[in-house]
């Protein structure tokens, strides 16, 4: 099991996901840079927090033409599990991978915090760790996280059981309290909070530890 | 090219600053938007063609068509020998 983390200029959570999967959980990784388009070897994929392109434009806007998005694309097209930390989700939804888009905060602050969320792992593969409506608590750190999508769409997200992570305390205005997405075949996760800054009690919390943990038991279709 | 917000979605930055400007003793504004301007110059065998570039530009990068409108305007000159 080898782990695939995107390094995109201006990624800034690449070795904190490294450190959480290699010394947490024993899995190796491997770093892509933006450039690559060879995904050989590789079971999962990591699309790390950071300001992808300094954000320019919108965030992720300028990642989603990154060449290694064309392989992260057909690898998830594919099966492949791939999982959008922060600016990871927000690339995610540039490349229409998942649906909606997020935007600045509500309140227009930069939140960093830990925050409550609920889990709905419906047949989400990153999810499976965790129990239906279980609460756990994950670090947020984000300016632009209020997903953001017509009330129609949100309609049918929830009737197809994609809205996986909802916030207990919406602490940014996000559409339907929404923290966390994936894709109707449940391979494709997006989420704003960090389950990478909590694998380790020293940390002050291990919730995340089964998101990423999910991928030791998953049967991985590439 | 214009990039507004669409009127569905919430603009905190907006809302800001008509709170400043509301500070700075500026009275009745209703509304104020905040969206963004992208000025480029691009060579192209006529119209036509020019516009449909854009467009496609418009549509798939400088505006992201699930929160953001864009309204095109296009001007022709001649190429600089």
């Amino acid at each position: 099991m080898t782990v695939g983390i995107v390094v995109f200029p201006g990624s800034n959570c690449d070795r904190d996901v490294r450190w959480a999967l290699e010394g947490c959980l024993q899995l190796s990784t491997r770093f892509l840079w933006h450039e690559e388009r060879d995904l050989s070897g590789i079971d999962a994929v990591v699309l790390p927090g950071g300001f992808s392109y300094g954000d320019y434009l919108r965030c992720g806007a300028i990642a989603r033409f990154a060449p290694v998005l064309e392989a992260v694309r057909d690898f998830a097209e594919d099966g492949g599990p791939v999982l959008g930390i922060c600016n990871g989700f927000q690339v995610l939804t540039e490349m229409g991978l998942l649906p909606g888009a997020l935007t600045r905060n509500q309140h227009l602050h930069f939140i960093c915090d830990n925050t409550e969320l609920v889990v709905q792992p419906q047949r989400c593969v990153w999810l499976q760790g965790y129990g239906s409506g279980q609460k756990i608590q994950l670090p947020i750190a984000h300016g632009e996280g209020r997903y953001q999508c017509d009330p129609a769409q949100l309609e049918q997200l929830d009737g197809q059981g994609q809205i996986v992570l909802r916030y207990a305390a919406n602490p940014n205005g996000s559409t339907g309290d929404v923290a966390g997405l994936c894709n109707p075949a449940g391979n494709v996760l997006g989420l704003m909070p960090h389950p990478e800054r909590a694998c380790d009690p020293q940390l002050g919390g291990t919730d995340g530890r089964a998101l990423l943990a999910s991928l030791l038991g998953a049967q991985v279709a590439v | 090219m214009q990039v507004s917000l669409r009127p569905s979605v919430l603009d905190p930055a907006g809302e800001a600053t008509r709170a400043a400007a509301i500070r700075l003793g500026v009275e009745g504004i209703r509304k104020l938007r905040i969206g963004k301007s992208v000025e480029l110059e691009l060579e192209a065998p006529d119209r036509a063609t020019a516009q449909r570039e854009l467009e496609r530009l418009s549509d798939r990068l400088l505006a992201n068509p699930v929160i953001e409108d864009w309204q095109l305007s296009l001007s022709e000159v001649e190429q600089q020998p």
